[in-house]
């Protein structure tokens, strides 16, 4: 499966959980209320709970007109479409006229969403075109229960991962400009050593990445993967470049700030990215799926054969995930724990063996003896690490 | 449980009636969960029938030959023998289970969010008489620090070895026989997966007809030279032969008895060359006729041998056990061909394994005398090779190896 397919197959999986599978608009800002003039603005925290109901909101400059008005309680999607000729806010008021949330700015022809969790009650919901006046309102009802709270510990699982996504989109756009700074220059040799260490943040988190399937075939498509008349940009034409055409490497120059763009614009969405325990776990057994299928054939780094940083950068993104999980795992499955601890020691021991300075030895030094060990080991970490996700979502 | 004793009685496993209930309980030993049986009801017609997995030996060395092979040789990664018996005992139950046609752990469709326990390729099909066997190498011993029983060490070097260190060795050894090379490859997979962390495969085995057969009603299956080569193998039902040739016996420390060794070797043949080589060539290498199977001196394939009456060098009359003072060895090799070479050549060729009490009583004399001055030497070439001990067949509730780890 090519990268932008299987980004795509995680957003269908993961489309209720994720909005910004759903979301056309780019870095729009949805967030806090921008001077709405009600008396009262009491926007709730974005829910954590996976969406258990979406409803489409089909609205022109003069109509408003939602899917469903009667729903059941629980966290709620509604997915407004503007085929208006102004741009559009859209807003949901308690009763008491409070908000409970809003989405700014959709503008003409694009979508929105807001996502928010809806005990029983009556709601208004508004469109307002321009963001003028009240809007066109239509009377929401929620009836039944709240299913029960998340586990908190779930919670917090989830907040210290989110944090550590966006640690790891700092740590490599800050490093992605040093790199690009290099290519611009024209220093090669720096340009190269400073090429892998770009990447690490970035094969940490993937798999939260490919959630956003525009942004994965931007940055870290190989020429392999390449489709006929494709545009080539991100990382891998840089490498080319480096390694087989270091003479052209200034001319090279805008692909990097094109990549520099694409994540901005990742770093961006981030906030959107629904995480939950069990994409989580998913994701981390894709990071290894990615070592598994990528990376200890080295067939990732064609050029620069640095596959070993991706490979441990992999790793630790997995480790990350499990780490955070296991209090939960711990009491569901000790076996478990004791198993993935064993397996995650050794093959961080054996990676070890093959550290150079800051990283590591070329792929092409390994033997493929030594390669069939890296597998082996890739292998009895992956297969128990798979049962995570369903002992992570009980 | 009670579907699954409906199914056998329906499908008519004549052979499973008694000891299949053994198997079952087994099962359900190691699977506190509802078992998934494999298939619905079969017609018994099409049932491929259940060879018991547990008995006095291993079976598939002298249950009746299947038609299917998928060999695997496994390293270990480990060297704790505690590690390695967790890996076969959960090998065994998973065998215990693909044996009967059911599906591995909690089956092919468990938890919607956890990977599948049994990968599924084999769901609906029968048991095909699937078999499984399992045997360890010298190099496993050396690595968990067990004694290796008398004599047993690597095949000393044969002339004319050409082996590739790919394809040979391994500490431990499965293999999979069945009517249908779904059910052997499925269950080598299973296999496979159970032990990630414990084992991994080092090199494997496809093989496709059977070229010897242990039930002698049946015709002699020919190897890919067009020859009948497995005439003279001995018989499922000669227990006397089996016990004198095949079984280890007291001789043997107390987890190999009622086990064997076995030698597994790849030999390529080189197909282009043999068949450009006249008929009459063919018939004096082997010392057969190509189409009855004869041996010379006779006319019928199953008529006594006459050494003497066979070319001083052919195959047979050098294989022959009046040729070697009563040496023979239990064959259940198999054809195999694996695309072509990358100069147009088939890769394909005869997967040798043999079943022996005792290798320097066995394989080794005999190979010896092969290599010496064999005619068929000029269209085969030996290029894999491999030799384990296949412990004791396994009682209800045990494991495989169970009493040779034990030890450690």
């Amino acid at each position: 499966m090519s990268p932008t397919t299987r980004a795509l197959a995680t957003c269908g999986v993961l489309a209720l959980a994720i909005t910004a599978c759903s979301s056309a608009d780019d870095g729009a800002d949805g967030g806090s209320a921008s001077g709405s003039g009600s008396a009262a603005v009491a926007p709730q925290a974005a829910p954590t709970g996976a969406v258990t109901e979406t409803v489409d909101v089909a609205a022109t400059d003069t109509t408003c007109v939602a899917a469903k008005t009667a729903l059941p309680a629980g966290v709620v999607g509604f997915k407004l479409k503007n085929d208006g000729k102004e741009p559009t806010w859209l807003y949901l008021y308690r009763a008491d006229k409070t908000v409970v949330g809003e989405r700014a700015n959709i503008a003409p022809g694009a979508s929105g969403d807001l996502v928010v969790e809806l005990p029983a009650g009556t709601y208004q919901l508004a469109c307002k075109p321009n963001h003028e006046g009240d809007g066109i309102r239509q009377e929401i009802t929620v009836s039944g229960e709240l299913a029960a709270q998340t586990d908190p510990r779930v919670t917090r699982a989830v907040d210290e991962y989110r944090a550590y996504v966006e640690t790891q989109v700092d740590d490599t756009i800050a490093k992605t400009e040093d790199f690009v700074a290099a290519v611009k220059k024209g220093d090669v040799k720096k340009a190269k050593a400073l090429y892998a260490p770009s990447r690490v943040g970035w094969e940490r988190i993937e798999p939260v990445a490919e959630a956003f399937g525009d942004i994965d075939p931007k940055v870290d498509l190989r020429e392999a993967d390449l489709e006929d008349g494709q545009k080539w940009t991100g990382w891998h034409r840089l490498e080319k470049a480096l390694w087989e055409a270091p003479k052209t490497v200034k001319k090279e120059a805008e692909y990097g700030d094109v990549l520099l763009a694409d994540l901005d614009a990742l770093k961006k969405r981030l906030p959107t990215a629904e995480i939950t325990a069990s994409s989580m776990a998913n994701g981390a057994k894709e990071l290894l799926d990615e070592v598994a299928t990528g990376k200890v054939t080295g067939e990732e780094e064609a050029f620069s054969h640095t596959d070993l940083w991706d490979f441990k950068a992999n790793v630790n993104g997995a480790f990350k995930v499990y780490q955070l999980l296991t209090p939960i795992v711990m009491e569901r499955n000790p076996g478990l724990v004791t198993t993935l601890d064993t397996e995650f020691a050794e093959l961080d021991a054996l990676l070890a063996k093959y550290g150079k300075g800051d990283g590591f030895v070329s792929y092409t030094e390994l033997s493929k003896e030594q390669v069939k060990e890296l597998a082996d080991a890739v292998n009895a970490l992956a297969e128990p690490l798979s049962g995570l996700a369903a002992v992570a979502a009980g | 449980m009670a579907d699954l004793s409906r199914r056998r009685l329906l499908t008519g496993a004549g052979i499973a009636v008694g000891a299949g209930a053994a198997a079952v309980a087994g099962a359900a030993l190691v699977n506190q969960d509802r078992p998934h049986p494999r298939a619905e009801p079969v017609l018994a017609a099409a049932s491929g029938g259940v060879i018991p997995f547990h008995g006095a030996h291993q079976a598939g060395i002298a249950t009746p030959v299947q038609d299917r092979l998928h060999f695997a040789a496994f390293d270990l990664s480990t060297d704790s023998p505690e590690k390695v018996a967790a890996m076969l005992k959960a090998w065994t139950a998973a065998a215990v289970q693909m044996t009967s046609a059911q599906e591995v752990g909690r089956g092919a469709t468990g938890a919607a969010l956890a990977p599948p326990d049994d990968t599924g390729e084999a769901i609906g099909l029968p048991a095909s008489r699937l078999t499984l066997t399992v045997g360890f190498g010298p190099s496993f011993f050396d690595r968990l620090k067990l004694p290796r029983p008398a004599g047993f060490e690597e095949l000393p070097r044969f002339r004319g070895d050409r082996l590739d260190p790919a394809r040979s060795g391994g500490d431990v050894c499965v293999q999979a026989c069945a009517d249908d090379p779904q059910v052997a490859v499925h269950a080598v997979r299973n296999l496979v997966r159970i032990g990630f962390g414990t084992a991994s495969v080092r090199w494997s085995q496809l093989g496709f007809g059977k070229t010897s057969s242990t039930t002698p009603e049946a015709q002699t299956p020919r190897n890919l030279m067009g020859f009948k080569d497995g005439t003279n193998n001995i018989a499922a039902t000669d227990r006397k032969k089996l016990d004198d040739h095949v079984w280890v016996g007291d001789e043997g420390p107390q987890w190999l008895r009622g086990g064997s060794y076995l030698v597994a070797r790849r030999i390529r043949m080189h197909i282009e060359t043999w068949d450009r080589t006249s008929l009459k060539e063919q018939e004096d290498i082997f010392g057969r006729t190509k189409r009855e199977g004869a041996p010379y001196g006779g006319t019928r394939e199953h008529d006594p041998v006459a050494v003497e009456k066979l070319p001083a060098d052919s195959h047979v009359r050098l294989a022959h056990p009046d040729s070697l003072g009563g040496v023979t060895i239990l064959r259940r090799g198999y054809s195999f061909t694996d695309g072509t070479d990358g100069l147009g050549r088939l890769d394909a060729g005869l997967f040798f394994l043999a079943y022996q009490r005792d290798l320097n009583k066995g394989f080794i004399p005999i190979q010896r005398a092969l290599a010496a001055k064999d005619l068929l030497n000029e269209y085969i070439q030996h290029v894999g090779s491999g030799v384990y001990a296949c412990p004791g067949g396994v009682a209800s509730g045990s494991y495989w190896g169970e009493a040779l780890l034990n030890q450690a």
